[in-house]
């Protein structure tokens, strides 16, 4: 998969952004993510065309952020922080509910996350980024199935606003 | 106030003197202390990463690593101390406890620098009791290389080489912390040129070579430095063996030459004076068979066609190639030819490079001065294709000393994005004028002089045009340096085997009676080229052709007329060691030693004159190309009293004028060789104070250790006992080794300086200047509808070297593929990939279309190999340039 | 009853409804002060009321913010400010909350900071996981731009300046601000050797400034009373106000803006509310998760909130202003287990110690808190982190890594050591008999 020609469009806009294109790696492979779900090998190619550098620079930046997805996930990807707030209000339950919950899911992907910067509201967890805090694992997989049957609009995978 | 020029720095309490900007950890090892490292390299900027250097230095917190620090007047430094030992055994330990400990199956095993500094520096036992990390066993990087993620350290060393110094980033490091691994991208193998490299400075086992993988164990290796000869740039090199078969070829750091990088063409293409096919004997024709025959019997049935065809006259015997030899054998042979038979239908190029004229006489610049060169112009091909490390040396002018490049090849290469000016000139024709402007544009404000890298980048159009442009660039700040990219093709016409010219780059005119009086004998008149004997051969007026190690029918442009030379000549006696289409067709054919069997001195494209080591005895009954002119040349009634290789380095220095001052013993010591002439570059002699080229007299190298190479472990003796040629004080050695022996290196220095200096008298030749008037050149104009073809070589050409070697004949590119310009593919009406009809006068044949941008419109890019097909096929020599019409297939 | 102290968080309490839009921004004065310091056209003056104010950097390292900015060697441009909004450090949400909640201020604060240094690009490096942030922020630079406080001549200055928001993809590291620059150019979020420091050779090797979102969003403030005093808050070299995020065993968790030289006491009992159940402090990470710990004794818990106080004192830090509170319900070891792990999970593997030693503590604490441990984990826990970082109980961390994540991860081995090393042993006792 490659970008669309709209997402080429803005894809150039974004580099243009920048002193230095391979800045816009980043950016790009959030874009990527946001059109196809996960981050591609196709989609890396096109982003070191677009940064004029080889797709192996590509792939080296990318695989050191744990937001991108290498391999195909679900459409809703369910952080669960269990970092040290967490730990001791609850937030490991939650991710070992949710996990084996939406186990053969294929819309949702359940991982465990380091802290989300919502300890004031710990236990949290995001939503394709979008934040849920003071949650239980009954009231998580409750939002989590409002996602999933349309009550709620969940961002892209890789955190956009959908209008 | 001026800034100081040396720094006094303390480093395990020696005090010493360093000079500013210097990094602690290569200071310290100038004077001999070692600070152990693994991701530091001393051609490589510094990343402070594996953090196996940090040291002490009073009055600063912390332990800073003595790879990123620079040295400060003052400063006292500790490696040793009780607080810095205990950081050491940490990071070995932390080192080791993902690392798996099983040195005796691994390929590095012997030859470690974690072994090895895990005995001299580690902890001794491993308090790491949970579960290593696993990888799956090795993966391939590429066809060459190997990756065992269980032992990668994570140094980075290979990733910044590829970034860095190739310019292929490849390779990165992928995934995060402990995950940390090295890869490159689905489907884009790290097929870098120089990829090999990699391999020689991991400092684990993690990276092998598919080639030496388990091929042998260190300690049963033996050595022997020398020069790679694949291309005309002589990298230097260890060559090692074992049981008698050449196993590795390792770089040695050179600073003028390679700075310790070598092409992977040129590493791994060792194997193939092994191959099977291999001619190992003499063979006679008789009665239309080649028949195996002793020697004497093959060099009298060789001194019997020699000699009946210069009944008829010395001109009717021409001689071919000598590139692949040593200067001793060009020399040799250059005295049979010229000094013997008596002609001067001698030609070591192919057709395939530029003038003598041009190339002996050019204003000349060392590789070296690109780094100080106000511009670099490069009136030549893609480098990485014909001169890998050459290209490489350039980028590093380019990238990391801001030297600008004006960008004067045919098509769009690696290079050309870095490029301040880009002027592809119109193939066949010479550089507009306005280039030399620009080309003083880019260079303003700088110092040094514009050096022009000249080289033969289309073997489609005659080389007059390029001659042109030199002329056109040519004037008192401008120098040239050669691409020509074949073997010792520089040593083999310096040498004489060329026409109009005898040994030491002096004209036939201006030698004629020196030689008559050393030789006794000299040809009065300007013989063939390497084009006018093959036609002559064709038309019937050649009875012998010698082809010396030369085969013009898969090497020569104009393959239609090579054969055509070949199927008329009547004799055609071979030195060779392969069946080629060319030597197949031998009347005689004497087996030949090659590289790394042979010992002898080879010149590199700036004029550099180095050993060559001897490594392996030769297969079957081989004898080196000098013996058997020396032989020939008794058998047709002149003994020659050279009786070693050693000798006849003597004799061209004593003879031929611009080797003046060469000899068999300077040569032993100068450690990075000598330019020539001598007598302007006698200040840039570094002299050892011992002989040490490690070639023992019965041909085998002495122990030898391949982390030196690389500058990880001090050599003692070899650095402490160097001393240069200006101002030569030899440097008493610490350890006062016997072998060390100053007197004769002063003595050897002061021969050769005298002997330098006495060539400058008026009896002696002078050596021939080029006469840079621009001359006009003929092109015919192009009609609109076809397109003007540029023939390049590329690396894995299908040559012998390749072909005949395992590993490098599975990277050959597809043949039969013809790049244009995007509007011109257009115009034709064909896509990518797609079949289309090419005819040039000499005929027609199809090949694939691959648009690309890089080529100019009007232009279109055919690879050349040495097989005879493809452009040859299309060329015709008498042209100026190969126009093509293109068809597209429907 | 202690009391916040509101200046950067007022806006954002005053109108909770609206106060990351343009209206609600407006309403409270938002760009009065950026306006009127265009006016004067002094940068030179802003430098020196930054100065004067005594700020340090709230990132975590506590820089003064002035002597930062005169690093930049003069006369060499391009130059640019970037924003660290990479908030990552464990119970650290403070930034967070200024980005999605006052955007306006931000933005007041970085032109003010660009024009004080004359940049007219500036990057702001915001966490890939604040989606709401991000929206928040690209509508609060549009309204700004719209207003004329972003873009060519803006407020009719002659002042240029722009801002691109580039979001991050998660990665702690890229909160330390080589690394964060190394992202930013499309690396990988690898911390650099210094020296050259950022100010020298930062962002494309250019004279760089790398500041706090919270530092920033106090700029507006010392601009408006004058850095004298703003500086009259606070205590000692720890002027003015700092935001707390109180986390963990605590009755309200939340942000607190509060005087520095506070106690930790007013804080956690007066502001946060106490221990819910009135159980015990066992013991509470005063800084952020890389900082040494405190425990529940009242020479910790009446120690003031003063950056330097307690360093020298304790040997911890304020850091990132995270407090995070436990109760006497907690094992230690799995706290510690827990931020080891989320350490080995972020280290970058750039350099040994680091990337091997992280995850070495981990696997040891992993089997200590799951019942696994042995007598000489403890003595072995100390080395491993002596030799990331020497002498484990420096404040200010001495290493043998480059950047500070190594030493973080041994901090809690530290405290471990410091506090808890008889409980541990007691635990092996009790297994063995």
């Amino acid at each position: 998969m490659t970008f669309t020609a709209s997402n080429r469009a803005r894809a150039e806009e974004i580099v243009a952004r920048y002193p230095r294109p391979k800045s816009a790696i980043l950016p790009l492979a959030h874009l990527a993510q946001d059109q196809d779900g996960w981050l591609t090998d196709e989609a890396m190619q096109e982003i070191a065309e677009l940064a004029g550098v080889t797709a192996a620079d590509v792939l080296g930046t990318c695989s050191f952020y744990t937001m991108f997805k290498r391999r195909p996930c679900g459409r809703l990807v369910v952080s669960v922080c269990t970092n040290v707030t967490c730990l001791v209000t609850g937030g490991p339950e939650i991710f070992e509910h949710l996990e084996a919950r939406y186990a053969t899911d294929a819309d949702v992907t359940v991982e465990e996350v380091e802290c989300l910067a919502a300890c004031g509201g710990a236990p949290a967890l995001q939503v394709n980024y979008e934040f849920h805090e003071r949650v239980t694992p009954s009231s998580a997989e409750e939002i989590v199935d409002e996602y999933k049957n349309g009550a709620r609009t969940p961002r892209t995978v890789s955190g956009a606003h959908v209008a | 106030m001026s800034e100081k020029t040396t720094l006094t720095v303390t480093v395990d309490g020696v005090s010493f003197e360093a000079p500013p900007g210097e990094l602690v950890i290569k200071a310290a090892q100038e004077h001999g202390i070692y600070i152990p490292r693994f991701c530091w390299h001393e051609r490589m900027k510094p990343v402070g990463m594996c953090r196996m250097c940090l040291v002490e230095i009073e009055g600063v917190r912390g332990f800073p690593p003595a790879c990123t620090t620079p040295v400060a007047d003052g400063m006292v430094v500790h490696s040793q101390n009780e607080k810095v030992k205990k950081i050491q055994d940490g990071v070995l330990e932390f080192l080791l406890i993902n690392h798996p400990l099983d040195c005796p199956v691994c390929d590095r095993g012997g030859e470690c620098p974690l072994q090895d500094q895990t005995l001299a520096f580690g902890p001794g036992e491993s308090r790491f009791v949970e579960e290593k990390r696993h990888f799956p066993k090795p993966i391939p990087l590429s066809e060459l290389v190997l990756l065992d993620r269980e032992r990668c350290i994570q140094c980075a060393r290979c990733t910044r080489f590829a970034d860095e110094i190739a310019g292929d980033k490849l390779i990165d490091f992928v995934d995060r912390g402990e995950h940390t691994q090295v890869l490159n991208f689905e489907n884009e193998p790290f097929d870098s040129y120089f990829s090999g490299n990699t391999v020689q400075i991991c400092p684990v086992g993690a990276l092998t070579a598919t080639q030496y993988r388990f091929r042998a164990r260190p300690w049963d290796l033996s050595t022997v430095e020398t020069s790679c000869t694949t291309c005309a740039m002589h990298c230097r090199g260890a060559l090692q063996s074992s049981s008698n078969r050449l196993v590795r070829l390792l770089g040695v750091d050179s600073e003028p030459v390679n700075h310790g990088w070598l092409c992977d063409k040129g590493r791994y293409g060792i194997e193939w004076i092994h191959a099977d096919s291999r001619i190992r004997e003499p063979q006679v024709r008789a009665a239309g068979e080649l028949k195996e025959v002793s020697w004497p019997d093959a060099l009298d049935a060789a001194a019997e066609h020699i000699r009946s065809a210069r009944i008829r006259g010395a001109d009717a015997i021409a001689l071919l190639g000598g590139a692949r030899g040593t200067n001793e054998d060009a020399y040799a042979w250059a005295m049979l030819a010229k000094g013997v038979i008596g002609t001067d239908h001698v030609d070591a190029q192919m057709g395939d490079g530029l003038p003598a004229e041009f190339v002996l006489g050019m204003p000349r610049a060392e590789i070296a001065d690109i780094d100080r060169a106000s511009a670099i112009v490069l009136l030549a091909g893609d480098l990485e294709e014909e001169v890998p490390v050459l290209a490489l040396r350039v980028r590093r002018a380019v990238m990391e000393l801001g030297v600008p490049l004006v960008d004067c090849a045919p098509v769009e290469h690696k290079l050309s994005r870095h490029a301040n000016v880009v002027a592809r000139p119109v193939p066949g024709e010479p550089l507009p004028s306005h280039v030399r402007g620009q080309i003083e544009d880019a260079g303003e404000g700088r110092d040094g002089p514009v050096v022009v890298i000249v080289g033969r980048a289309n073997l489609a159009a005659r080389p007059d045009a390029v001659v042109a442009s030199a002329a056109t660039l040519a004037g008192p700040n401008t120098r040239f340096l050669s691409a020509l990219r074949r073997d010792n093709v520089h040593g083999a016409i310096d040498a004489g085997l060329t026409p109009g010219f005898l040994p030491g780059r002096v004209t036939l005119d201006d030698a004629h009676d020196w030689f008559t009086s050393r030789w006794g004998a000299a040809p009065e008149e300007r013989g063939l080229d390497a084009e006018g004997i093959l036609r002559a051969a064709a038309d019937g007026k050649i009875d012998v052709l010698i082809l010396l190690g030369a085969d013009p029918i898969a090497d020569f442009p104009d393959a239609t007329l090579a054969k055509e030379a070949l199927m008329m000549v009547p004799t055609v006696i071979a030195i060779d060691a392969f069946l080629s289409a060319s030597t197949q067709r031998a009347d005689v054919f004497l087996p030949c030693t090659l590289w790394g069997e042979k010992a002898g001195t080879a010149t590199n494209l700036e004029g550099r004159v180095q050993r060559l080591g001897r490594k392996v005895a030769p297969e079957g009954t081989a004898m080196d190309d000098w013996r058997i002119a020396i032989e020939l040349a008794a058998r047709l009634g002149h003994e020659i009293d050279l009786a070693t290789v050693d000798e006849v380095t003597d004799a061209l220095g004593e003879v031929a004028p611009a080797f003046a001052g060469v000899s068999a013993e300077l040569m032993q010591r100068a450690r990075d060789g000598v330019v020539v002439p001598l007598r302007e570059h006698r200040d840039e002699l570094v002299l050892r104070a011992r002989d040490l080229s490690i070639l023992a007299d019965d041909g085998h190298g002495t122990s030898w250790d391949p982390i030196k190479v690389e500058g990880v472990v001090p050599a003692d003796s070899t650095n402490a006992v160097e001393g240069s040629g200006a101002g030569f004080e030899p440097i008493a050695p610490g350890a006062g080794d016997p072998q060390d022996d100053p007197e004769t290196a002063a003595r050897v220095l002061e021969a050769a300086t005298r002997a330098a200096a006495a060539a400058a008298e008026p009896d002696v030749p002078a050596l021939h200047v080029w006469d840079a008037t621009p001359s006009s050149t003929d092109t015919p104009g192009r009609d609109a509808y076809a397109l003007r073809l540029v023939a390049g070589r590329t690396l894995y050409d299908r040559s012998r070297i390749v072909v005949e070697t395992p590993v490098l004949a599975r990277l050959t590119p597809a043949a039969g593929v013809l790049r244009v310009n995007p509007n011109d593919a257009g115009r034709i009406g064909a896509a990518h990939g797609s079949e289309v009809r090419i005819t040039a006068a000499r005929g027609s044949q199809v090949v694939v279309l691959e648009p690309d941008a890089g080529v100019p419109a009007g232009t279109a890019r055919f690879d050349f190999t040495a097989d005879g097909q493809g452009p040859a096929l299309l060329i015709d020599a008498a042209s100026p340039v190969t126009d093509l019409r293109v068809e597209s297939i429907r | 009853m202690p009391e916040e102290t509101r200046i950067i968080t007022r806006r954002l309490h005053e109108r909770p409804d609206d106060s990351w839009t343009v209206g609600g921004a407006n309403a409270t004065g938002a760009y009065e002060v950026l306006r009127d310091v265009l006016r004067a056209g002094d940068p030179a003056n802003i430098q020196e009321q930054v100065k004067l104010s005594g700020l340090r950097g709230r990132g975590g390292a506590g820089f003064p913010t002035a002597q930062k900015w005169s690093f930049l060697p003069a006369g060499s441009f391009p130059r640019y400010l970037v924003v660290n909004a990479d908030e990552g450090e464990p119970s650290t949400f403070k930034d967070r909350m200024l980005v999605e909640r006052d955007p306006h201020q931000l933005i007041e604060g970085i032109v003010i900071a660009a024009y004080a240094i004359q940049c007219n690009l500036a990057f702001v490096y915001l966490r890939g996981e604040f989606a709401l942030g991000y929206d928040r922020l690209l509508q609060a630079i549009a309204d700004a731009r719209t207003l004329g406080f972003l873009g060519t001549n803006i407020q009719g200055s002659g002042f240029d300046i722009d801002l691109v928001v580039h979001r991050g993809a998660g990665a702690y590291i890229c909160g330390e601000e080589t690394g964060l620059l190394e992202s930013l150019e499309g690396e990988r979020g690898m911390p650099r050797i210094r020296p050259p420091f950022p100010a020298i050779e930062g962002l494309y090797a250019k004279p760089t400034v790398v500041n706090n979102v919270e530092t920033l969003s106090t700029l507006p403030h010392i601009m408006k009373v004058g850095g004298a005093e703003y500086a009259k808050l606070g205590v000692n070299r720890s002027t003015g106000t700092r935001l707390f995020s109180l986390s963990g065993h605590v009755r309200r968790p939340a942000n607190y803006e509060v005087e520095l030289g506070m106690s930790f006491r007013d804080l956690i009992y007066g502001l946060a509310g106490g221990v819910p159940d009135d159980r015990a402090i066992k013991f509470f990470i005063p800084g952020g998760a890389s900082s040494q710990w405190l425990v529940g004794i009242d020479e910790h818990l009446d120690a003031p909130l003063d950056m330097d106080f307690v360093q020298q004192t304790f040997g911890v830090m304020l850091g990132s202003g995270a407090i995070m509170v436990y109760d006497e319900t907690v094992d230690p070891v799995l706290v510690a287990w827990r931020l080891a792990k989320f350490f080995a999970h972020e280290s970058c593997g750039k350099c040994t110690p680091c990337r091997e030693g992280a995850g070495w503590i981990e696997k040891v604490l992993y089997r200590m808190s799951h019942g696994l441990g042995r007598p000489e984990d403890l003595d072995l826990l100390f080395d491993i982190g002596d030799n990331i970082s020497p002498g484990v109980m420096n404040a200010p961390f001495i290493q043998t890594t480059i950047c500070p994540l190594g030493p973080s991860a041994v901090s809690c081995v530290a405290s471990l050591h410091k506090y808890f090393r008889a409980e541990i042993e007691q635990q092996y006792v009790g297994a063995a008999t």
